[in-house]
């Protein structure tokens, strides 16, 4: 393992946490305002993914994939909005998972049945290919640089709308004491709309970045739903910047300790042993990592909600 | 129980059909399963509607339970009156050790720490590769019964199993009425008045979680011997999901609902996979409106008429 690996590692580990903070921002304000869990929201990022591969392929151009896919990915996620969720908000968390399960299996079959269950492949854009060189002698994709750079930009502009206007206030506060606010004269049933189709667009911008790297195919969404709880539930469900630091900390751990861990089991096992063991247990960490901030700050780095 | 009348008539029905015909092959397979995951859910719904401990892991302890069969099975080990207990036991320690920090949660963070945990176990059982890693284990016969081969007749196993739900069932449903049920359900309700009179809900919950894990032990032991076949998969999230689901399409409120649960769900997927390919475009939806319409489940729907 050299120091150039490494880098080139963290780098990776960076930009997947990235694209997680992406999908679990929006997943932590859903669940912060609305006391909602969605487990639909990681079949909305495979959703925006395919998308932004087909109406690429449509236009012949990624920049119009992206910026077609945006409303598209937000007008599925209002549709969703009307047609499930919006029943379901007054009801308990078990039945908010299964009735959001379904729409999972429902969703997962679909892109089957539109596109096929083969992957989809979908070109690096002709501006972004190539490398830039962050050491000497190193290079590392220039595509991959630039999904770290916009996803830091929305980062930041997530950050400037909830802490600087007023509907980022008012989203602080519901995700704070929902009925308080709705008491004060907002109409709490259009935030909740706002605030879903929102997080659905930021979970399909993340789906459209994601489709050069990762391969485009149904059930793309399932792993980074699971890893987009484990973000919010570390980071303290509500808390956009507990999103954040928990998204580049489970991008980091799930990165580097796979191609780290393998290495380390070499110490104990025999080479093929090693792989298999430093696999399983790289895939582990993340889980393990997130009950062992559980047991000892069972609301997370920043929870929200006193008490 | 007067209105048990259902589940009742289903298990007669269960006992009933291989000497009324339905003894082949396909149709005493889909009954195991049925009646195994009858259990599993069974063993969710003491859980779930009597302690307040909606675990979307319930799958891992399942899943442990299989495992411990293929790797004694690999070992040569194939007496049930070892192996038996030993997949309880695996079962028992799995969800000791869970359960002592899962507990500590609650709500929200308690389904998605189970989940986690039920995912590192999912990982931990692709890792075995003595044990067939991501491809699963085929088991080379099933588990003997004090030597003999009793659980290869069809009958048998088909007996065993119905003994095994009928008394999955009757233990819940003793501890659910006993002194330590009562105590579990009123933590549920109001966790601080149990405290106020002197008792500790978290060892009720966590003796409740163990018993839990240990019948779902016994449920994947015989899933195990009725594929004779385990992978990864029943271990996975899905799986756990879809063990909820049965709990609460049958209704979360009475254990047998989860009989009831189990046998619409296998009875419906089967069907409706036999109807056409792409059988979750109908599936889901399905589970959607379940969810969103059928409150109290299946069993309220009969309760209701007995009213």
């Amino acid at each position: 393992m050299t120091t150039q690996l490494l880098l080139v590692q963290a780098l990776n580990g960076l930009q997947l946490g990235i694209l997680l903070f992406l999908v679990a921002a929006g997943l932590t304000l859903v669940f912060g305002v609305m006391d909602f869990i969605n487990l639909a929201h990681g079949v909305q990022y495979m959703l925006g993914a395919y998308l932004g591969a087909s109406l690429a392929a449509a236009t012949g151009s990624f920049w119009w994939g992206l910026v077609l896919a945006l409303p598209a990915a937000l007008a599925a996620g209002l549709l969703l909005e009307v047609l499930v969720f919006r029943h379901l908000y007054a009801r308990d968390h078990l039945a908010q998972v299964l009735a959001t399960f379904g729409v999972i299996l429902f969703l997962n079959e679909g892109v089957k049945v539109v596109w096929g269950a083969a992957p989809l492949q979908v070109a690096v854009p002709p501006l972004l290919e190539g490398g830039v060189e962050i050491m000497p002698g190193l290079q590392y994709p220039l595509y991959r640089v630039a999904v770290l750079a916009a996803g830091i930009a929305t980062a930041a502009g997530l950050w400037w709308l909830v802490e600087r206007t007023r509907a980022g206030m008012l989203v602080r506060a519901g995700a704070t004491n929902a009925a308080m606010v709705s008491a004060l004269g907002v109409d709490i049933g259009r935030l909740f709309t706002l605030v879903f189709a929102f997080g659905a667009m930021l979970a399909g911008f993340a789906g459209v970045l994601a489709g050069p790297i990762f391969s485009v195919e149904p059930g793309m969404g399932d792993n980074v739903l699971i890893l987009a709880f484990v973000v919010i539930v570390i980071g303290g469900i509500g808390s956009i910047r507990g999103a954040f630091v928990a998204a580049l900390l489970v991008g980091l751990i799930d990165t580097l300790g796979k191609s780290l861990m393998p290495d380390l089991m070499r110490l104990f096992l025999d080479a093929s042993a090693a792989r298999q063991a430093g696999a399983a247990l790289a895939s582990m960490l993340v889980y393990v990592a997130m009950a062992a901030i559980l047991a000892f700050r069972p609301a997370g780095l920043f929870p929200v909600r006193a008490g | 129980m007067r209105e048990a009348w259902l589940p009742l008539a289903v298990l007669i029905a269960l006992g009933a059909a291989p000497l009324l015909g339905f003894g082949g092959s396909y149709e005493t397979t889909l009954m195991a399963r049925t009646m195994i995951l009858g259990m599993a859910a069974v063993s969710l719904s003491f859980l779930v509607g009597g302690a307040g401990l909606a675990s979307l892991g319930h799958a891992a302890s399942v899943g442990v339970g299989a495992y411990a069969v293929a790797i004694l099975d690999a070992h040569g080990v194939t007496e049930a009156a070892r192996v038996l207990p030993v997949a309880v036991g695996a079962a028992a320690v799995f969800s000791l050790a869970t359960g002592a920090i899962a507990i500590r949660t609650s709500g929200v963070h308690f389904i998605m720490i189970t989940l986690a945990f039920g995912q590192m176990a999912f990982f931990t059982a692709s890792s075995l590769a003595a044990y067939g890693g991501d491809d699963g284990y085929t088991l080379y016969s099933r588990t003997e019964v004090l030597g003999t081969r009793l659980l290869e007749d069809r009958l048998a196993f088909h007996y065993i199993c119905l003994g095994a739900l009928a008394l999955t069932w009757a233990v819940c449903a003793m501890l659910l009425a006993s002194r330590f049920g009562r105590v579990l359900r009123a933590a549920r309700e109001n966790a601080q008045r149990v405290e106020a009179v002197g008792l500790a809900p978290y060892s009720f919950r966590l003796v409740g979680y163990v018993l839990a894990g240990a019948m779902g032990g016994l449920a994947g032991f015989l899933l195990a011997n009725a594929t004779e076949f385990v992978s990864p998969a029943s271990l996975s999230w899905q799986r756990s999901g879809e063990l909820l689901f049965m709990v609460i399409l049958g209704g979360a409120g009475r254990l047998w609902g989860a009989i009831l649960g189990a046998l619409a769900f296998v009875l419906l997927e089967t069907w409706l996979a036999q109807q056409m390919q792409h059988w979750k475009l109908v599936f889901g939806p399905l589970l959607v409106l379940a969810v969103i319409f059928l409150r109290g489940g299946l069993s309220g729907l009969v309760a209701r008429r007995h009213g």
